[in-house]
């Protein structure tokens, strides 16, 4: 379980939560209920070399697609393979068992450039949506 | 057609409730409503399993009635409306001179010179110009009457149960079946119809009573596990039962044949609009025809997306979802091999990656709430 709070967010509604030298990231709360009923999840697969702000997964509702975001550059080292068979995990458990991957952070301090949990909270009540 | 979208939204007489139900607004031909309340998941399965009310108030009614009625609706209709008794209603399509559909639409008969006829909300206007040109030199009044009505789809194997606790007359109707009745001192007309491959019924009342037929529904039927249900649900369900969608499934372009409904056109009777052109295609054979097709691997097919037989695209999907009922990807389009059995391999192509799929019989899903009653 990754504390929401420990999070830093971009504004693209990943999150990315430092663990030792690794990061695991996942959809935020926010970002899964907007989306509701996610169906599907197309991860990236491990060793795939990510940038920051890279379209590297897909999530589907029944309505409609939407990319995912690496929040920091790495490379991916682990999927969560439940959501193949169990999407839904995305809306039921965002910061736990509906993580998306895990990668070795290349670039040092970019997650720290991410709003931490207050901030987004903040950016969340000003966005335009 | 395209949507004049400076033109202000359309509000259904029940907006407000929708809004105070937590509805999620969106624009649909014009039209501000609900795509959906909490989940489209949720909202599909009530109505699988229980039941859910929909408003359909968009769509449009008109009133076909004098000596000329029946001749009219012969002229313009497909299927058959000779085959009909008072208290009786049938879907048709609607269809011009090349046999491409204007339009499909169910129509009831209220009286031997009456009829009713229920059209899409995208084409409404379109459907009454047209209608108005055909009528000409007949003896028949079209009134349309869209401002007037709104419209319930009350859905699913608890519909009857639910319906009937309120409006108890509604109880014996069979499948399309339709019931003029006075509901809260308004006329109404109530149909044994539906979009969701459930059984059901519509209820077509004028908008100032609609709201209190709405809350009454939801009141009554809350512990049946009753929904109120957005379009995506609406959508979800059709495309799991085999119903078209206008605008994306048929069009001025693309045949009843084609389309798979030869069933809605009946060759015996007289002459109708766009026959001859039918008659010749299906003498020549059909070129392209819409067929089913599922995923074999899980993912979420669109519309658009290109079809392949091998390395052939054989045409692209004009409605895909992902089925909640199969959990799984389900789609149909015009495919250029109209021959293709179920059990054919081809593959969809999603994000770029061929996804393997098969070809199925529609409907995808048949439901027991209407035994073999089409």
């Amino acid at each position: 379980m990754t504390n929401p709070e420990s999070c830093r967010y971009a504004k693209s509604h990943e999150w990315v939560c430092l663990e030792g030298d690794g990061a695991v990231v996942g959809l935020s709360d926010h970002a899964q209920k907007e989306i509701t009923d996610v169906v599907f999840v197309e991860l990236p697969k491990v060793g795939r070399k990510v940038g920051q702000g890279e379209a590297v997964a897909v999530v589907e509702s029944v309505k409609a697609a939407f990319d995912f975001y690496a929040p920091v550059s790495g490379e991916v080292c682990a999927v969560n393979e439940e959501l193949s068979s169990n999407p839904a995990l995305v809306n039921q458990s965002p910061h736990d068992k509906g993580w998306f991957f895990k990668l070795k952070p290349s670039v040092p301090g970019e997650a720290r450039q991410l709003m931490d949990h207050a901030a987004y909270q903040e950016f969340l009540k000003t966005a335009a949506h | 057609m395209g949507m004049n979208t400076a033109e202000a939204a359309r509000r259904t007489a029940l907006y407000g409730l929708h809004r105070s139900a937590g509805g999620k607004m969106v624009d649909f031909h014009g039209w501000e409503l609900p795509v959906q309340y909490s989940s489209v998941m949720r909202e599909h399965h009530a109505v699988r399993r229980a039941c859910g009310i929909f408003d359909v108030s968009h769509m449009g009614q008109v009133e076909i009635t004098g000596p000329d009625a029946l001749a009219f609706l012969q002229k313009v209709n497909s299927n058959d409306a000779a085959r009909l008794q008072d208290g009786g209603a049938m879907y048709s399509h609607l269809l011009n001179e090349r046999g491409g559909v204007v339009d499909d639409v169910i129509f009831s008969r209220l009286g031997p010179k009456r009829f009713f006829m229920v059209v899409n909300a995208a084409t409404a206007d379109k459907d009454f110009a047209w209608l108005l040109k055909q009528a000409e030199g007949l003896d028949v009044e079209v009134e349309n009457r869209s401002d007037y009505f709104g419209m319930i789809a009350v859905q699913g194997p608890l519909a009857a149960r639910i319906l009937s606790d309120i409006v108890p007359e509604a109880e014996p109707l069979k499948r399309f079946g339709a019931l003029e009745l006075e509901l809260y001192g308004r006329d109404a007309l109530i149909t044994r119809t539906g979009y969701t491959g459930e059984d059901g019924f519509e209820v077509i009342v004028p908008n100032e009573i609609s709201p209190r037929i709405w809350e009454t529904l939801r009141a009554s039927g809350a512990s049946y596990g009753l929904l109120p249900c957005g379009l995506g649900a609406r959508d979800t369900l059709r495309l799991e039962a085999g119903y078209l969608l206008y605008g994306s499934d048929i069009d001025n372009e693309h045949t009843p044949l084609e389309a798979g409904y030869g069933w809605v056109v009946k060759f015996s009777k007289e002459d109708f609009i766009g026959k001859a052109a039918l008659e010749k295609q299906k003498r020549e054979g059909l070129r392209r025809k819409l067929l089913g097709l599922r995923l074999s691997e899980r993912g979420v097919p669109r519309a658009g997306a290109p079809v392949r037989f091998g390395e052939e695209q054989m045409g692209v999907l004009c409605s895909a979802t992902f089925s909640p009922t199969l959990q799984a990807g389900i789609g149909v389009g015009y495919l250029s091999q109209p021959g293709l059995a179920a059990g054919a391999k081809v593959s969809v192509e999603l994000h770029g990656r061929r996804i393997p799929a098969e070809i199925v019989p529609v409907p995808f899903y048949k439901s027991k709430s209407l035994g073999d009653k089409k």
